[in-house]
């Protein structure tokens, strides 16, 4: 088994784990998580019980209920509110994970009922069985689409998902692990997927017709048979470079190091042993000690909204989270391309202006108006404040002591009356604005 | 990746990108009864320029001490090249670029995708090929001796991966781990620790290609919105809080934190760099497409930024379109070539009219080519040897590496390159840069330098 962290499990290592296996605490919930311990806190992670959706019930600008399927964006708004109010974060996370693993875009899907249908798809089989998920996502609807799978035929193959499906979903490129020609026979055996048009839903009726599926001899990887849809995903969670493949791009959504190859080794073991299934291997992760001792990492930006509004305890009531995603570099259905996202370049001086237009958006219904707030005089009451109007996250000593430091400084300002009564409000938005800007808050 | 047969969806994506910048952009209320506008990220100076209308007329030399000081000494320098590169993303289809329309293979290869002779115009340079009709724009400019073609770019062993071949041409080289991108290495030579400008991502993210190890570098997707405002702040508080940001942005021992530092020191930088544009936009002196999408537009501030003799070095951006046509080839790809081949050329006259053309050369680029023979499908598959162009005043206007024809394709069914990517990043450092290739490209002796600059 691979090593498990034996270290203090407080308040951080608790916020730590919250964040990196769903969107962070609602307020006081990494002090009750860190009562359970560490063996306990991740299985109420990975064994939560039925969803509950708490909270407030999202609505659009006007007030209206969202339209997931119809209105422009809702797509998107469902999703996050999900994030936001879901009592099961880890499998909402894993959704955002395999979301980012079998990168579909609704760029060229063009359909919202079908994204829909996939992301379910994952939420479903998100903590599963690994070669259950590759089955169901080869015949995905959206996947069909988007890799051209309906487009490949007996006739004239398309290699499109055969060669993501290796190179980004099992195996890996530039590891001596298939050649141009598997990438040939895959298209081969993955013939026979079609679907009916209709002018008012879109693409219909996904279906396997074995006229259009080229059923002779193939090799894939050195083996010869008349494989199938089902072989060409079989066969690749059986190949000997996948395990190794599929630890390493897990773990990387976790765990900004990689692992050792002592632990590496041990996660491919656990995987294969049982039976290519998700949910121990994450779990294992989750207890790692490279979780809690090593370095933090960058908040993808949908995790960043999420966290936010779930340490306001605000729910999704406008639908400026759509095009702030986009700006922060991650628009929810809209991955850039069937490799995801790229998680090592999320900030730059583009998105963190984005980030930081998110943080003014969270915070903005709760402004405090200058000439009506009273608030002391004094800077460590007001960083105070501001930390538990955020939830009271953990931070780092220089982030507090620059805060504290601008919050003295600003007082220091006030050199006449409405100024010494005014400023103090100022201060407190400009310090939940720093706050939840800062360093501290964009990684976890 | 795959186009879909139906591109509404795709025109949607685009006008909500554009609303995302608009949304962006726009300017936040000034809080009543205060006396400067605060919030705005505007000075008293700049806020009356644009109450006056004007426009560019700020940017004179002497007004110079607006900008932090490391900017204003490079931009006190000699106007400097400047390389602008921009990407096609997905492999763009090199025998509908340039195509020989009069090949019979060809026309056998593509039974229904095929162009014929007289879509497009002739290629003056080699009668055998015809530019698509949406690059007629790329052939006005090639007639006037302004676009150097490479008709079959690409290297050796060629990776049929998106993101492998992306990536080489990206950093520079044909290496898997290679994290630094080719023109991020250029200015880690040349360039300073105080002019993010000096490498430009015009995007919402950082282009891989100017990803740097020692020097700052910027990303931004409009020079006029780049302000930090916050609810419910304004006046000195205003002022301290901005001040905060540098300090917040120190550096840090925690890797991943002090990526957060750092960019949060990048964006405070170049907040004060952009200070002058914020707020005031900027006038440009031709016209670009009116279309939903941002690339136009990102080309008319790249222009107002030259001319305001902001220090930029190296810029990168993404053309408008999807280019990995699997199906629907045919619209699909005279759609992007169409904005993009337009804006190119409106931003070529922009820098004409500005007098800045002998300082511009673009680099025109994607991943790949496509495979020879169609897919069934609408479409074609991944391939090897793609297209690249050259465009600028100084470009010498000369066709590198000839059209290796379609009656000696590779063991893929792929065009061959006649032209290395690796050879043309090593002229344009020496030619058009001014710096030793060898300092920037692995194993850059070994490459034969085109000469793509007069």
């Amino acid at each position: 088994m691979p090593p498990v962290y034996r270290g203090r499990f407080g308040k951080p290592q608790a916020e730590r784990l919250l964040w990196r296996a769903g969107f962070g605490p609602r307020p006081g919930q990494a002090e009750k998580l860190a009562k359970l311990g560490l063996h306990g806190a991740v299985h109420s992670l990975t064994h939560p019980g039925r969803e509950r959706l708490r909270g407030p019930k999202p609505h659009d600008d006007h007030g209206h209920p969202l339209a997931p399927y119809d209105a422009w964006g809702h797509d998107q708004l469902w999703w996050l509110d999900r994030m936001v109010r879901t009592s099961r974060p880890l499998g909402e996370r894993m959704t955002l994970v395999w979301h980012d693993w079998f990168a579909t875009s609704r760029d060229g899907v063009d359909s919202a009922r079908l994204m829909i249908r996939q992301n379910q798809l994952f939420r479903t089989h998100g903590l599963g069985s690994f070669g259950t998920l590759l089955t169901e996502v080869t015949k995905d609807p959206a996947m069909l689409i988007w890799l051209s799978g309906t487009d490949n035929t007996k006739d004239s193959p398309n290699e499109n998902y055969g060669r993501e499906l290796m190179e980004l979903f099992t195996i890996g490129a530039d590891r001596g692990g298939y050649t141009e020609r598997d990438v040939r026979e895959q298209a081969r055996a993955l013939t026979g997927w079609r679907n009916d048009w209709n002018d008012n839903v879109g693409p219909v009726n996904f279906r396997y017709d074995p006229r259009r599926h080229d059923d002779g001899v193939k090799t894939i990887f050195g083996k010869h048979g008349r494989f199938t849809w089902r072989d060409s995903a079989r066969l690749c969670v059986q190949h000997r470079l996948h395990p190794s493949f599929f630890v390493t791009k897990l773990w990387s959504y976790f765990v900004p190091t990689p692992p050792s190859s002592a632990t590496k080794r041990e996660l491919q073991h656990l995987y294969t042993h049982s039976g290519h299934s998700v949910r121990p291997v994450v779990e294992a992760i989750l207890k790692h000690p490279a979780l809690y001792e090593g370095p933090r990492m960058v908040k993808p930006p949908a995790v960043y909204v999420a966290g936010l509004l779930r340490a306001l305890r605000r729910g999704i009531d406008t639908e400026d989270w759509t095009w702030l995603l986009s700006l922060a570099g991650q628009q929810l259905f809209y991955p850039p391309n069937v490799a995801g996202w790229d998680d090592t370049r999320w900030l730059d001086t583009s998105t963190f202006r984005a980030r930081w237009m998110i943080a003014s958006r969270a915070i903005e219904p709760h402004v405090l108006k200058s000439d009506k707030a009273r608030l002391p005089d004094d800077a460590s009451k007001l960083l105070s404040r501001a930390e538990t109007f955020l939830g009271s996250p953990v931070l780092t000593g220089h982030t507090h002591g620059e805060l504290k430091r601008f919050a003295r400084r600003a007082l220091g300002d006030a050199n006449a009356k409405w100024k010494k009564e005014q400023y103090p409000a100022l201060i407190e938005n400009a310090l939940r604005q720093l706050l939840a800007s800062s360093p501290d808050l964009q990684t976890c | 990746m795959s186009r879909c047969h139906h591109c509404d969806e795709f025109s949607r994506a685009s006008l909500v990108r554009r609303t995302a910048a608009e949304a962006g952009r726009g300017l936040p209320a000034i809080e009543p009864g205060m006396p400067l506008p605060a919030g705005t990220g505007l000075d008293r100076r700049a806020f009356v320029a644009r109450s006056a209308g004007l426009v560019l007329s700020i940017y004179g030399a002497g007004k110079l001490k607006l900008f932090e000081e490391g900017i204003a000494r490079a931009a006190g320098g000699p106007a400097q090249p400047v390389l602008v590169s921009v990407f096609l993303p997905g492999g763009t289809d090199a025998l509908s670029v340039l195509y020989p329309g009069l090949d019979g293979a060809y026309r056998k290869l593509r039974p229904k995708l095929a162009l014929n002779p007289g879509d497009g115009t002739q290629f003056s340079e080699d009668p055998r090929l015809f530019w698509h009709p949406s690059l007629q724009p790329f052939a006005t400019l090639h007639g006037e001796g302004k676009v150097s073609v490479l008709p079959a770019v690409g290297y050796t062993h060629p990776d049929q991966s998106h993101f492998t071949s992306r990536h080489f041409w990206e950093v520079g080289a044909t290496e898997a781990r290679l994290a630094s991108g080719w023109m991020g290495r250029y200015l880690d030579h040349t360039g300073t620790k105080d002019n993010p400008l000096q490498g430009l991502s015009l995007d919402y993210q950082l282009q891989p290609s100017l990803a740097s190890t020692k020097v700052p570098v910027a990303s931004l997707a409009a020079p006029d919105d780049y302000s930090f405002w916050a609810p419910g702040v304004w006046g000195d508080v205003e002022d301290r809080m901005l001040e905060a940001l540098e300090p917040l942005g120190a550096r840090r021992s925690d890797p991943f934190l002090n990526q957060a530092a750092n960019a949060t020191a990048q964006s405070d930088r170049l907040r004060r760099q952009l200070a002058p544009f914020v707020g005031t936009g900027y006038g440009t002196p031709v016209p670009y497409p009116d279309v939903d999408d941002s690339f136009p537009k990102q080309l008319a501030g790249l222009a107002a930024m030259l001319a305001a003799n902001l220090p930029l070095r190296c810029v990168a951006l993404t053309a408008p379109g999807e280019y990995d046509t699997h199906s629907d080839q045919p619209q699909a790809l005279a759609d992007g070539l169409d904005v993009t081949a337009r804006s190119l050329l409106a931003f070529q006259r922009d820098l004409e009219a500005r007098g800045l053309a002998d300082r511009v050369l673009t680099l025109v680029w994607s991943e790949f080519g496509r495979r020879a023979e169609e897919n069934g499908s609408d479409g074609t598959d991944h391939g090897a040897a793609g297209t690249a162009f050259v465009i600028g005043t100084r470009a010498r206007g000369e066709m590198v590496g000839e059209f290796p024809g379609v009656a000696n394709l590779d063991d893929d069914g792929n065009l061959r390159a006649t032209s290395d990517f690796r050879g043309v990043y090593c002229s344009l450092l020496e030619q058009w840069l001014g710096e030793d290739a060898a300092a920037v490209i692995p194993g850059a002796s070994s490459f034969q330098r085109p000469v793509l600059v007069k």
